[in-house]
């Protein structure tokens, strides 16, 4: 593998984890469509020397590319393109809620963090004191 | 044969298609979903049966050699988990079918095609012999579960959506640089030929390959450090759907795990995995006993239980992985029903928040005789399934004379009962609750409502099966878990049949 991939491979996954951490779905979006490029061509890049297309009758097979890595790297291309056009559309809906892209804050968390034990403790206190009085 | 194996794939993906081109008929959709799902159960425990007696079958797609093509590998261990798994999607599509028509319930015009597609991807990451066709098969799992959770879109759901989606999808990312990473140490990405090259790399390849594919499969799973994505998106998706997703999408995670690090002998792996577990187990325990509503609870709980396949796993060794399996067996039908119990007491009281019930013991004694069963279970009492599932990983971790797992295992069974103690007085026990939102109750036909309870009755009585037999699913789980470990038996399978 040339260092020239080794090198877009790396760049590719470092802005595109820096981007997966945004808070708005866009930038999260950019983020996975650079990491997919990263993971394809390291599935291009690990498949050995460049060659001929691997077409049968055009070339001869020993002259070939590796045509398994490029199977393998088109059936992940189309499923990223498909889940890039799932997250837009999730994007479109949260935009539709609150204005924008963002990533809300987790509301159930702050509760549990902040407030001191839930008040249904006395409720099931009673509750278990019922029972037992009936 | 090999005829039921790609069954179970295709039947579920022609009824998905099926069922969108006739999705404004309500009844033939419902039938054709029905049909679809209940020919690939079938031929799941066809498939079982045969591979019992007969032994493990690869079906050779397209007939292309091994390395080249797609296999299906049914050996015991798929054999053993897919009538599961798949009868668990064939009960919550009856419930569902009985939802359809209350504020509860999901579209019904998607619900039963994206259950069927998701049938498939799961039959296929159970059954496939090759690390890519299963990250397709994930993929497949997780675009149909990313609709189902999503497609209401109601405000919370797009919101904890989110989180799902990410997670997964960086999950599945880095599945697919792992796959790279395999590609270019051992030339091969099929498990059989894997199974004997990933042993003879140098340590730290191999090494690095196994934590590689510990954190892609451990996210899927929930496993301790990257389980936060799980309780905050399952709750907010329809019943059926979470019943769906608790009762598979994590198990399918474990169980790719157990396969890929069993069959290329990741011992060395076993010590941060049992830590892990032990953590997963304490951590998962202890968040549903600060929640307190019943679905968050049980999703708490999903995270807990997978503690003890791991740790079962963790163990490397044949007793151990038997007992992750045989967990694993009871696990999923458990939390299913659980779930769905969830569900009708949401859809009896309009709400699934411990404060807001109460007293529906007396009112439906029915509904917390369908949920102490299980509840029993999954807190680990004989004589229900729990019961003989924890032991097995229990004793097999005493065996592997691993003191502090087992504490942290007895530890997490006593909390899981405590906070399942906890929903008993919150919804059954106490003064009944008027119900907080009525058009739910109203528009409730006691048609559907049979079936719904039917469904669920169904699902207790499988589980209850599970503990009858489980003398005889633990046999079938140790041969199970002989051949996982013995990679020789895999790969033969294999490449003979292709060799011949």
């Amino acid at each position: 593998m040339s260092v020239a991939i080794l090198l877009a491979i790396g760049t590719l996954t470092a802005v595109g984890i820096y981007l997966i951490t945004a808070r708005s779905l866009s930038r999260i979006l950019l983020g996975f469509s650079l990491l997919g490029h990263a993971a394809v061509l390291a599935l291009i890049g690990v498949g050995g020397a460049a060659g001929e297309p691997p077409i049968a009758g055009v070339a001869d097979p020993s002259e070939t590319a590796n045509p398994l890595p490029q199977a393998l790297a088109l059936t992940a291309i189309v499923i990223g393109f498909g889940l890039s056009l799932f997250l837009l559309a999730l994007a479109r809906r949260q935009q539709l809620f609150i204005g924008d892209d963002l990533v809300e804050d987790d509301l159930e968390d702050q509760r549990v963090g902040s407030d001191p034990p839930p008040d249904d403790d006395p409720a099931a206190g009673s509750d278990a004191t019922q029972e037992a009085g009936t | 044969m090999s005829a039921l194996v790609a069954l179970t794939v295709i039947a579920p993906l022609a009824a998905a298609a099926l069922g969108l081109a006739l999705r404004r008929q309500p009844v033939t959709r419902d039938a054709v979903t029905m049909v679809g799902l209940a020919t690939a159960t079938a031929s799941s425990f066809a498939i079982l049966y045969d591979v019992a007696a007969n032994g493990p079958t690869a079906l050779h797609v397209g007939d292309w050699p091994a390395d080249l093509g797609i296999v299906l590998v049914a050996d015991l261990f798929a054999a053993l988990v897919l009538p599961i798994a798949l009868s668990i999607i064939f009960v919550v599509e009856l419930f569902a079918i009985g939802q359809r028509r209350t504020a509860w319930g999901a579209n019904p015009e998607l619900t039963g095609p994206l259950l069927s597609v998701l049938t498939a991807g799961v039959s296929l990451s159970l059954l496939t012999g090759d690390l890519f066709t299963l990250f397709v098969a994930f993929e497949l799992i997780l675009v149909s579960s990313y609709v189902l959770l999503t497609h209401q879109g109601r405000r919370g759901q797009i919101g904890s959506g989110m989180t799902y989606v990410v997670m997964n999808l960086f999950a599945s990312t880095l599945f697919l640089l792992g796959l790279a990473l395999v590609y270019g140490a051992t030339g091969t990405v099929n498990m059989a030929l894997l199974a004997e090259r990933i042993p003879e790399l140098s340590e730290g390849v191999r090494i690095g390959i196994g934590a590689w594919f510990f954190v892609v499969f451990g996210t899927k799973a929930a496993v301790f450090p990257l389980f936060s994505w799980l309780p905050n998106s399952y709750p907010t998706a329809p019943t059926t759907i979470t019943a769906v997703f608790a009762g598979l999408l994590t198990k399918i995670g474990i169980y790719a795990m157990i396969r890929f690090h069993s069959l290329t002998g990741m011992d060395d792996l076993g010590a941060p995995m049992l830590i892990l577990a032990g953590v997963t187990m304490i951590v998962g325990a202890l968040g549903a006993l600060a929640q307190n509503d019943v679905k968050r609870i049980l999703s708490f709980h999903v995270i807990s239980q997978i503690g003890y396949m791991l740790m079962g796993l963790g163990l490397f060794t044949a007793a151990g992985t038997a007992g992750a399996i045989l967990f694993l067996i009871h696990h999923m039908p458990v939390k299913t029903v659980l779930f769905l119990v969830g569900g009708l007491i949401e859809n009896h009281q309009g709400t699934s928040s411990l404060d807001r019930s109460g007293g529906l013991a007396r009112k439906r004694p029915l509904l917390a005789v369908l949920f102490a069963i299980p509840a029993l279970s999954l807190a680990g009492l004989p004589p229900f399934s729990g019961f003989v599932a924890k032991l097995g990983v229990i004793a097999a971790g005493i065996e592997a004379n691993q003191p502090a797992i087992v504490a942290a295992a007895l530890v997490a069974g006593a909390l899981t009962l405590l906070s399942m103690t906890k929903i008993w007085t919150g919804v059954f026990w106490g003064e009944p609750q008027e119900a907080s939102m009525t058009p739910s109750a109203a528009r409730e036909s006691r048609a559907n409502r049979r079936l719904m309870v039917g469904a669920t009755s169904l699902a207790v009585a499988g589980t209850l099966t599970i503990s009858v037999v489980a003398g005889g699913l633990f046999d079938l789980a140790e041969r199970a878990a002989d051949d996982l470990r013995d990679g020789a038996t895999y790969s033969s399978l294999i490449l003979e049949e292709e060799r011949s």
